[in-house]
């Protein structure tokens, strides 16, 4: 940093992309830790999961699935763009992925306020007169795709800043890893849905 | 291993003068010498409020009844000990300090490979402290679960809580990216030449510490997050009531603390490789052995969580199972062991400071170790559970061997890190008094917790008297030993006598370059073309 400006600056792509994927691994552990709570609570209320499922729509579910399967894509195609010198197309498809991402915000904000609108929301009085199995399952869900909103979040943010260091040619197609790192970042987001998508829309 | 001392004209990294002066010049700086510098000034400070806490606690013990605080203070006691001595201090405690200041030297590199990133796991350290230690202050009152925050209780409790629990989350993620940072480094960085069965053992240790902390760390981290949920939005995660397993929670925390355990040993087992063959004049015993250990214990010691869990419930075939893991993971601590007095065999050996603390470290380090074996045997562990026994065998492996691993470290790479010598003479009267302290605190509470003594009361009952007021005076002993360490180190840092490159005759990077080092470390990056420890 500052004070130490005189230093040849380091640049590793390899350490960097490295660095990226370990965080990674340290993402999905953190999802792991619930994930081993849903199954083991799925295991012990198997009717009331099945019951509480049935509340949660399934069309919503799946239109936000396929919006993040296609935001994956954009930004996967953004890298390629980037590869092409083609700043312009890079910066589109930056700002489509984020667009999507924001749509399935917007999703997300309409299913959980239907479902706080029906009294189902962590300590309500609705849920604590349903099984327990019920409560767990909606604490569950609530944690979960909540966890997983922040995530979305955060690598919106992660994109926009990238954009702006497109925006000022600091990523350019020689030197594009954070640009590569936000898109593993955002296919990460994109994986832990694929995987709550059906443990708790699908499965009843 | 590079045999030639250079001389850097730079000016060394403790008067350079970069765009900050005074203290912004430290605590905005990524210099990673600096930042190791940080840790291990925000840890000596906590260190000492924490061992005095403990302090405390032995002069409430010296008779039963009340003695100086009523029971619930006594309960705050322990859980702040614990929380500061855990979470702040013998997790990120060595590779924070050493591995962040000797790690980049050993391997011969300029810095570790993200450094604002090293200093931005500084400042969530200190983010996560003072988080955490905030719940002292307001609120209903200081938490009082013990530092393992075990539900139902973590979320029944009236007291403060969420800060402290808050705040260990916070450190987690300190952690992560401290390991993920190592492991890049030691994968990226080392010098031309050094392969991976060159490279010191202390790298070694860091590097599969830092494995485990990227791979175990999320766990507490999202376990955490789950109690702070669980007290505030009242998610049913633990909590009978809501349908919750209580067992659970403490599956989820073990999973993460035990391999903690092992973030904590490793590196201390590292420092100990460093220190032996340095004063024995002589390679390392072992050198593939003491790798493949290092590594296996960071594997095997992700499965054996279930020995704290042994009177919790749990299906026989699963506690037969953790016990016998249990046991396996005691065979490669072993293995160091045999490789340590054995590199000792034969040798010319240096009796100096370091090495005396190396010494030490081995005799409480085994006293810890077999002690540990007596708690994972499954009958004597229902017998020996919860009580003064656990204690006294965490305290020989916790503060026995990670802290007098820390203790030898900072003797051993002292006048490389200020470029001042220590006075000697204080140095192991120091230790003298501190090892005699140690052992008659804490040898007693292994026979207390034989006889019966439950942990984490404030009280006891009459038969017990004896072996405690020996040990409170023990106690007593110890924090003498530990000022006079602690101000010989800190008087010297002004006033010691000027040190020369390589004074204890080292053999690994650090001891090529000047002392205290230059700001960029190697002025050429150094060609490794020997082992590690070539004293022949």
């Amino acid at each position: 940093m500052s004070n130490h400006a005189h230093i040849d600056e380091h640049r590793d792509d390899e350490g960097a992309k490295t660095g990226m994927w370990i965080f990674i691994f340290t993402e999905l552990i953190l999802f792991g830790g619930l994930f081993i709570v849903y199954s083991v609570y799925r295991y012990l209320n198997p009717a009331a999961f099945h019951l509480a499922a049935e509340e949660l729509d399934t069309f919503i579910g799946t239109a936000n699935t396929v919006i993040l399967l296609i935001s994956s894509m954009t930004i996967a195609m953004s890298i390629s763009a980037i590869q092409y010198q083609n700043k312009k197309l890079t910066l589109i498809l930056m700002g489509v992925t984020i667009l999507l991402a924001v749509a399935f915000m917007v999703n997300k904000y309409f299913e959980w306020s239907g479902k706080i609108s029906h009294g189902i929301y962590p300590g309500s009085p609705t849920l604590m007169e349903a099984s327990q199995g019920e409560i767990l399952f909606f604490g569950l869900y609530y944690a979960m795709t909540g966890l997983h909103a922040l995530h979305i979040i955060i690598g919106v943010a992660f994109i926009a800043y990238v954009m702006r260091l497109v925006v000022k040619d600091e990523v350019q197609h020689d030197n594009f890893t954070i640009l590569e790192n936000s898109g593993l970042y955002w296919h990460l987001v994109d994986l832990i849905w694929i995987f709550l998508f059906p443990l708790f829309y699908l499965i009843t | 291993m590079s045999d030639t001392v250079i001389q850097n004209p730079e000016p060394n990294y403790l008067e350079y003068q970069g765009r900050y002066k005074g203290i912004f010049a430290w605590i905005f700086s990524t210099d990673h010498k600096r930042i190791g510098l940080l840790y291990l000034y925000s840890m000596l400070v906590l260190f000492s409020v924490a061992a005095i806490l403990g302090l405390l606690m032995k002069i409430e013990l010296i008779a039963p009844g009340k003695t100086i605080m009523d029971a619930q203070t006594y309960n705050s006691f322990f859980t702040l000990h614990g929380i500061t001595m855990i979470f702040l201090i013998v997790v990120p405690g060595l590779p924070a300090v050493f591995g962040n200041f000797f790690l980049p030297l050993m391997i011969g590199a300029k810095d570790v490979a993200f450094p604002k990133l090293n200093l931005l796991s500084w400042w969530i350290y200190i983010l996560g402290a003072a988080v955490a230690l905030s719940a002292q202050f307001f609120g209903d009152g200081p938490p009082d679960t013990g530092w393992t925050f075990y539900a139902p209780y973590s979320f029944r409790t009236g007291t403060n809580m969420l800060p402290a629990v808050t705040g260990a989350f916070i450190l987690g993620f300190s952690s992560i990216a401290t390991g993920l940072n190592f492991i890049v480094t030691i994968h990226r960085m080392r010098a031309p030449g050094m392969a991976w069965m060159k490279m010191p053992l202390f790298p070694w240790a860091i590097y599969g510490t830092s494995w485990i902390q990227v791979l175990a760390t999320p766990i507490v981290g999202i376990t955490l997050l789950m109690i702070v949920l669980e007290r505030t939005l009242q998610i049913g995660f633990f909590d009978p009531a809501l349908g919750g397993d209580p067992i659970l929670y403490q599956h989820l925390f073990w999973i993460y603390s035990h391999p903690a355990v092992y973030i904590m040993i490793l590196p201390a087992m590292g420092v100990i490789s460093e220190i032996i063959p340095t004063f024995a004049r002589k390679t390392i015993f072992g050198y593939k052995a003491i790798v493949v250990s290092t590594l296996a214990i960071a594997f095997v010691g992700y499965f054996v969580w279930g020995h704290h869990m042994f009177t919790s419930g749990m299906s026989g075939t699963a506690l037969y199972t953790f016990s016998i893991l249990t046991f396996l993971v005691a065979i490669p601590s072993a293995i160091k062991i045999f490789n340590w007095v054995a590199t000792l065999h034969k040798a010319s050996i240096d009796i100096q400071t370091p090495f005396l603390w190396a010494l030490c470290f081995l005799f409480v380090f085994m006293i810890g170790g077999l002690s540990g074996m007596v708690l994972g045997a499954l009958s004597a562990n229902v017998h020996l559970h919860d009580t003064a026994f656990v204690v006294a065998h965490f305290h020989f492996i916790v503060f026995g061997g990670t802290g007098y691993a820390f203790f030898g470290a900072l003797h051993y790479w002292y006048p490389k890190m200020f470029g001042r010598m220590y006075d000697k003479g204080w140095a192991n009267i120091g230790l003298a008094v501190f090892f005699t302290g140690f052992n008659t605190l804490y040898l007693p509470m292994f026979y207390l917790g034989m006889i019966g003594m439950p942990r984490r009361y404030y009280d006891y009952v009459e038969e017990f008297h004896g072996p405690n007021i020996v040990s409170s005076f023990g106690a007593m002993l110890m924090i003498s030993g530990l000022i006079i360490i602690i101000t010989n180190l800190v008087r010297s840092a002004r006033k010691g006598e000027i040190a020369e490159a390589d004074p204890w005759k080292g053999k690994t990077l650090e001891w090529t370059v000047a002392s205290p080092p230059p700001l960029e470390n190697f002025a050429e990056i150094p060609v490794v073309t020997k082992r590690p420890y070539d004293y022949e």
